[in-house]
């Protein structure tokens, strides 16, 4: 067991425990045999944040965070600073891969129950990762100064308006000004490079932690732990080091495939990623024609937009966050993964991700449009809004209703 | 994963859609490798919009060295400002000045293709589009920009078009092979087309290649580093082909073993 | 997790070529980070050397040309003008151009220039960095009585010759500089490169 063939580690673990961690987290760390597709997501993401952290301190080499110049800075960055356009497009498109990664490693942990006991807090630092990512994505996007930066701002800002009492002196204190201005950019250029990222991190590695004491759930739900071998080693799992990371560098890879053929060859993402208003300075006497969130804001936009009062609106969009917290204590299924609860759930659970897609889809479109020629875009997305609430408010009752398949002692399939 | 597909259809659905504008546009077929198409694009631009339209974010020897332009060229037949080789495509047209004579600043055009849509199809719709409308302060107005505060100032190139009842194609016919020409307001469901009333000094397929070329680089403008940009992006992606191999193996190697 | 059928060199090999292909693409992934650093466009287009057409410059007029964001003024001296620099030299505090900083080695001359009757000079008055004014007429002015041409710092009062040489009496310690700068043919200043290109 001993690892003191090196002197010098031997030194250094004497004083900070590198090999005991190493061991901790990576070569010892047993992870379930049986991880499918669905799990490279949790990697992707820290590579995309990685990435965003990266381009983005080289971005405020050059970046000027000013009313009056923020916007000819990016374009300066695209065309007078050396490579400047490729660290701006792994920016802007990783934002969005960044989104990518992260909506389908939530959705694993709602296809596999992993948010459900003992894994609460996991859920709880990964719900607080997405809510700051949040913050630091729209954030982000008011800095190129163009017109959707401050339209979109100025709708987001509104928002807090909708609070009684307080609401528009809260948003005049927000802004720094009376309207948006160049008081607001700086203040939050200061928030997306310092502050958020510093929380984002530091919520990582709680989220990691976290993880790390209980153990990784897998695509069958059960517990690895209760069949050891006379070692202490779960029979069912395998060291993270070398496994895992050989395994999640194909993943990588295959992911930084599809990240480069969007970055290199779409870099607008047909208007989603940098909409075209976005390439005319902000203009505080001209409104653009459509003001359209970035897609990954779309579903709760969409939701916003589907209750017809200001306040109630803004109230079902908080809400629609907020009840994701609380996911870990609305689910009383007796089993974790959906391979082994009822008919309601696995019927559901699909549905959902289907919905949200939508609900995403319909917030980057005008209200006033037809869903596939067929129904009014407000119609459905009140509908759609119905569901999504009712998915989850009535799950304690149809988790605990449905009758479950036994879930086996032993993970299943898996390589 | 069908998640991922669905959202990817989704979105690839409305890559047609353009910002702002509600009328067909005609296809620009962008080529960005065609130099000599953008050299003349360069020409036209400085001849005809660079009075009034800056494009302040390029400069003149970036310009000239994607469009295998001279300096010597480029300094005396192409900057007309004056302007020093190195320098950004600013006018000098005060604001001010500006806002008196057309009601509007005329905008930086650096962008504009970007700002329209992506491409080039509304701008090379827009610059064919000017008929006659004596109600306007230019005389013209625009079926691609309603009420635009802008004149004509291809006008002697292109001749006067005009808005009204005027033979359009409806197909060919089957026997003969000629095409079928009916009046555009004796049509099952009757509108008005441009149609040219006064010769300009540009045929109109002289006047479309002209319009061609100035859309080609403007699109180019909008941003310089697009050839580049897909150049480097095959070679990126063949390096992750190739890192792919070694990667897949190892992973392969590995988990062999485990059952 | 038994070692049967493990195959240690196939292993190695593996393991070595994903390590040096990834070593590889870490290398690419750097150079636009590094190369990020260089000079931009902007800063190369503010640093190269400013042509300046002086076909058209008359004799005993002055042009103000811009190079690295700072103005060059270029005055075409008559020969009157010349004849009176060496006058000058009891009123001023450098008169021959002994702090060599100020000026260029082809330059080090009682004209401070390559032609004698073209001057070109640092519009950046080596008081605080205001801009110089130039007054070529040789008439009292307010601020000298015995004004023989040259150019006057209007934030703090310092005057130089018609050569760039300060007077004394005035805050600035140091004459103008004069710029490195060649031509190209005869009406061409290239203010920025010592030595013409060929």
């Amino acid at each position: 067991m001993s690892q003191q063939k090196n002197p010098i580690m031997g030194w250094i673990d004497d004083r900070l425990p590198v090999t005991v961690t190493y061991e901790k987290h990576m070569s010892k760390y047993y992870a379930p045999k049986n991880f499918n597709f669905w799990y490279f997501f949790g990697v992707l993401s820290m590579i995309m944040l990685v990435n965003q952290i990266l381009t983005g301190i080289w971005l405020t080499m050059n970046f000027t965070p000013s009313a009056d110049a923020a916007f000819a800075s990016v374009e300066y960055i695209m065309r007078d600073v050396e490579w400047g356009w490729l660290l701006r497009y792994m920016h802007s498109t990783g934002a969005t891969f960044f989104f990518i990664a992260i909506y389908l490693h939530m959705f694993r942990a709602v296809l596999y129950g992993s948010y459900q006991k003992p894994r609460e807090l996991i859920w709880l630092f990964g719900m607080g990762i997405y809510l700051a990512l949040m913050a630091e994505a729209f954030m982000g996007y008011v800095l190129p100064w163009g017109q959707m930066s401050y339209w979109g701002a100025q709708v987001i800002i509104s928002l807090f308006g909708a609070i009684p009492v307080i609401g528009d002196d809260l948003t005049t204190w927000i802004r720094g000004d009376f309207l948006i201005s160049g008081a607001t950019l700086n203040r939050f250029f200061a928030l997306h490079v310092i502050a958020v990222p510093l929380v984002i991190v530091a919520l990582v590695v709680l989220h990691l932690l976290a993880l790390h004491e209980v153990g990784s759930n897998n695509p069958d739900g059960v517990d690895i732990k209760k069949h050891k071998d006379e070692n202490g080693v779960p029979l069912d799992g395998v060291p993270f080091h070398p496994f895992y990371t050989v395994h999640d560098m194909v993943g990588i890879v295959v992911f930084l495939m599809i990240f480069c053929s969007v970055m290199f060859f779409f870099p607008m993402g047909g208007g989603f990623m940098l909409e075209y208003a976005n390439f005319e300075p902000a203009n505080g006497l001209k409104t653009p024609e459509h003001i359209a969130p970035v897609w990954y804001f779309g579903a709760f936009y969409t939701i916003l937009r589907a209750i017809p009062d200001k306040l109630l609106g803004v109230i079902a969009m908080g809400a629609a966050i907020a009840i994701l917290f609380v996911l870990p204590w609305l689910d009383k299924s007796p089993v974790k993964s959906i391979r082994y609860k009822g008919m309601i759930s696995k019927t559901l659970i699909p549905i959902f991700g289907v919905v949200f897609a939508i609900l995403t889809w319909l917030g980057t479109q005008p209200s006033d449009g037809y869903f596939l020629g067929l129904i009014n875009n407000t119609t459905l997305a009140q509908w759609l809004t119905a569901f999504y609430f009712g998915y989850f408010l009535l799950m304690p009752f149809y988790t605990r209703m449905e009758k479950t398949k036994p879930v086996p002692e032993r993970v299943t399939g898996g390589h | 994963m069908k998640i991922v597909i669905a959202l990817f259809a989704m979105m690839a659905s409305t890559l047609a859609f353009a910002a702002g504008s509600k009328i067909p546009l005609d296809e620009h077929k962008t080529d960005l490798s065609d130099t000599a198409s953008l050299q003349r694009g360069a020409q036209t631009f400085m001849n005809y919009c660079m009075g009034c339209h800056s494009l302040e974010h390029g400069r003149y020897n970036r310009v000239a060295r994607d469009l295998d332009i001279s300096e010597e060229l480029m300094q005396e037949n192409l900057n007309f400002a004056g302007k020093r080789f190195g320098d950004l495509m600013t006018i000098a047209m005060r604001t001010e000045d500006s806002k008196k004579w057309f009601g509007a600043t005329p905008p930086d055009l650096t962008l504009v293709t970007r700002v329209r849509g992506g491409d080039g199809d509304w701008l090379y719709t827009y610059l064919r589009s000017f008929y006659e409308d004596t109600s306007r302060p230019w005389g013209v107005n625009n079926t691609a920009f309603k009420d635009v505060g802008m004149p004509h100032v291809l006008a002697d190139l292109q001749g006067v078009q005009k808005k009204g009842c005027a033979p359009v194609s409806t197909g060919y016919d089957s026997l003969t092979g000629t095409e079928i020409m009916v009046d555009s307001c004796e049509l099952e469901t009757p509108k008005e087309v441009l149609y040219l009333a006064e010769e300009g000094q540009l045929t109109p397929k002289e006047y479309d290649n002209l319009v061609y070329d100035l859309v080609n680089f403007l699109v180019y403008m909008s941003e310089p580093i697009a050839l580049e940009r897909e150049r480097l992006g095959w070679w990126v992606l063949l390096f992750l082909v190739i890192f792919l191999i070694p990667v897949y193996l190892l992973n392969k190697e590995y988990w062999k073993e485990i059952h | 997790m038994s070692q049967d059928g493990v195959n240690n060199s196939r292993r190695l090999l593996l393991l070595g070529s994903t390590a040096a292909v990834g070593a590889v693409g870490a290398g690419f992934v750097a150079v636009p980070f590094l190369a990020s650093w260089n000079p931009s466009e902007k800063a190369k287009a503010a640093g190269a050397p400013a042509k300046v057409d002086i076909s058209k410059l008359e004799p005993g007029a002055m042009l103000t040309a811009e190079w690295r964001g700072k103005p060059v003024y270029v005055v075409r001296r008559t020969e009157e003008v010349l004849g009176m620099l060496e006058g000058l030299n009891g009123r001023l505090k450098d008169p021959a151009n002994d702090n060599k900083a100020q000026q260029p080695t082809y330059a080090d001359n009682l004209q401070r220039s390559r032609q004698p009757e073209l001057l070109v000079l640092l519009g950046v008055c080596t008081h605080l960095g205001c801009a110089p004014k130039f007054y070529a007429e040789v008439k009292p002015e307010p601020f000298d009585a015995d004004w023989k041409g040259g150019f006057f710092c209007p934030c703090h009062g310092s005057r130089f010759d018609m050569s760039g040489r300060v007077y004394s009496g005035s805050p600035a310690a140091d004459n103008l500089i004069v710029p490195p700068y060649s031509f190209e043919g005869d009406n061409v200043l290239v203010i920025g490169i010592d030595e013409e290109t060929a």
